[in-house]
């Protein structure tokens, strides 16, 4: 079971390291050719503009739905899970994205860098201690559509893990951690 | 809820890994570099090469042209101070901007210290040319690194030189036993135990993108192969003959960096690149990566 990281910008080595820890096979996905050998997919962080200009340009958006729709288990973080939205706010209006999940992301929605933060929350479906998580100039999910369930929220309520069929998007990164659980959560998905 | 953390100061250069980070003077050119793919902007008043056709005392950019670009895009947005210029900085954390380069481009504030950026909120990359200089550089609190190059000249040369050299430290770090490692930090001046770390992993503590002297995307390509992790690009856009064109040129080929067929593509018909310099030509004193210490 080859698990497709998304390589075309961002930290995708990260998932990739996380995975071989684990023992998963990875292949590094950067044009429509590397999709066919995979049978999941992530979309790692990274800037949301850039990688979807460059999805748009060597034409691996609709391959990509396709397999989507199809039932592959696809995942993104942070610049993933906004490329896996509907509807996209505080984004620039020609981004090219996936429109996949049911989704409104809210794109930088605590502000600047200096915003960045860490923080322990528990997520459904993880067992034990709660989870550390990186907030990198990240998104929240707002309207969630009715076959969207939540996963975690911060303290104030907001959304910021969420799953729809196979579909996953998280507003942190568990790649930046030691903690492996989201990736096996994923892989079991 | 920690803010400002090492894990997020050092995670956003990952978030940028595999890009093209611009330099701007303009929120139109801002735009243009958004629109063409660059994961950051870097925001200032001339662009390295102006700066050294001009001469004069270079400095931290207007606020006022700085927040009109942070204006201007979603994209993270960042900007230069000199070296060891303290309060530079500060005037740029409370602007709230992303990222800080403490650059050897502007006039040296300090020809002894550099920041010490683990007083700051805002992470900060630095320019290095060898190891120990890098290391310094991260000990002293930089969340992110890049090759000094020689910046403004349109020549690649030096970027090239700097990344073999790191790269290369890197790889002989691996082959040393403990008591070598010792004699080794002390030789390039880096503390023992950021040396230890990188002989160990085999790699930097911190993300490490090329800058200076890249003008096309054979440039970008070719330092993404010698091992770096994305790519700076000053004067290189726009000072060339059609910027949007090439921004998205080198964007392509810094992702596609392995695929000689797509640089080849997205090489075709670019216009000028701009006019580059010899580095020998340049009169000792005006080189700039030697600022820094």
């Amino acid at each position: 079971m080859t698990v497709g990281i998304l390589a075309l910008q961002g930290d995708f080595r990260e998932h990739e390291e996380m995975l071989r820890r684990i023992g998963a096979p990875t292949l590094q996905v950067r044009l429509p050719k590397h999709l066919d050998q995979v049978e999941r997919l992530i979309i790692p962080g990274g800037e949301s503009t850039t990688i979807g200009k460059l999805l748009a340009m060597y034409g691996l958006i609709e391959p990509l739905r396709v397999r989507v729709r199809e039932g592959m288990p696809i995942w993104g973080t942070c610049a993933g899970a906004i490329l896996m939205a509907q509807r996209v706010v505080n984004g620039r209006a020609d981004q090219p994205s996936l429109r996949l999940m049911d989704v409104t992301a809210r794109r930088n929605a605590f502000g600047s860098q200096l915003e960045s933060f860490e923080v322990d929350l528990p997520v459904e479906g993880l067992d034990g201690k709660p989870l550390r998580m990186v907030f990198i100039r990240a998104p929240v999910l707002e309207d969630l559509g009715d076959d969207v369930t939540p996963l975690a929220r911060l303290e104030d309520g907001r959304v910021v893990a969420a799953r729809q069929a196979n579909m996953l998007a998280t507003c942190f990164h568990p790649e930046l951690t030691s903690d492996e659980r989201m990736h096996r959560y994923f892989l079991e998905m | 809820m920690d803010k400002s953390t090492w894990t997020t100061k050092v995670g956003l250069a990952q978030m940028l890994k595999g890009g093209v980070i611009m330099d701007v003077v303009t929120p139109e050119q801002a735009q243009i570099a958004e629109e063409a793919g660059a994961v950051a902007v870097m925001a200032l008043e001339r662009v390295p090469a102006d700066i050294r056709a001009q001469g004069g005392v270079a400095r931290m950019s207007d606020p006022e042209l700085i927040l009109a670009i942070k204006e201007a895009v979603t994209i993270p947005v960042m900007a230069k101070v000199r070296i060891g210029h303290f309060v530079e900085a500060q005037v740029l954390e409370a602007l709230g901007i992303d990222y800080i380069d403490e650059s050897e481009v502007l006039t040296p504030a300090d020809e002894e210290h550099h920041i010490n950026k683990h007083k700051f909120r805002i992470p900060f990359v630095c320019g290095c040319r060898n190891l120990g200089e890098g290391l310094r550089r991260v000990a002293e609190g930089a969340a992110m690194l890049r090759t000094k190059g020689e910046a403004g000249t349109g020549n690649v040369v030096e970027a090239v030189r700097h990344a073999r050299a790191i790269y290369s430290e890197i790889r002989r770090l691996q082959t040393m036993d403990e008591d070598e490692l010792f004699t080794y930090a002390k030789n390039i001046q880096a503390p023992y135990e950021l040396v230890r770390q990188v002989a160990e992993t085999g790699r930097l503590p911190v993300v490490n993108f090329a800058a200076g002297g890249i003008a096309t995307p054979a440039d970008a390509a070719l330092l993404m192969q010698l091992g770096v992790d994305g790519i700076f690009v000053g004067s290189g856009i726009f000072k060339s003959s059609d910027p949007a064109k090439r921004a998205r040129a080198i964007v392509a080929a810094t992702t596609h960096y392995n695929e000689p067929e797509i640089i080849a593509e997205v090489s075709r018909g670019l216009g000028e690149a701009m006019a580059g310099i010899e580095i020998s030509k340049i009169p000792h004193d005006q080189l700039m990566a030697g600022r820094g210490w």
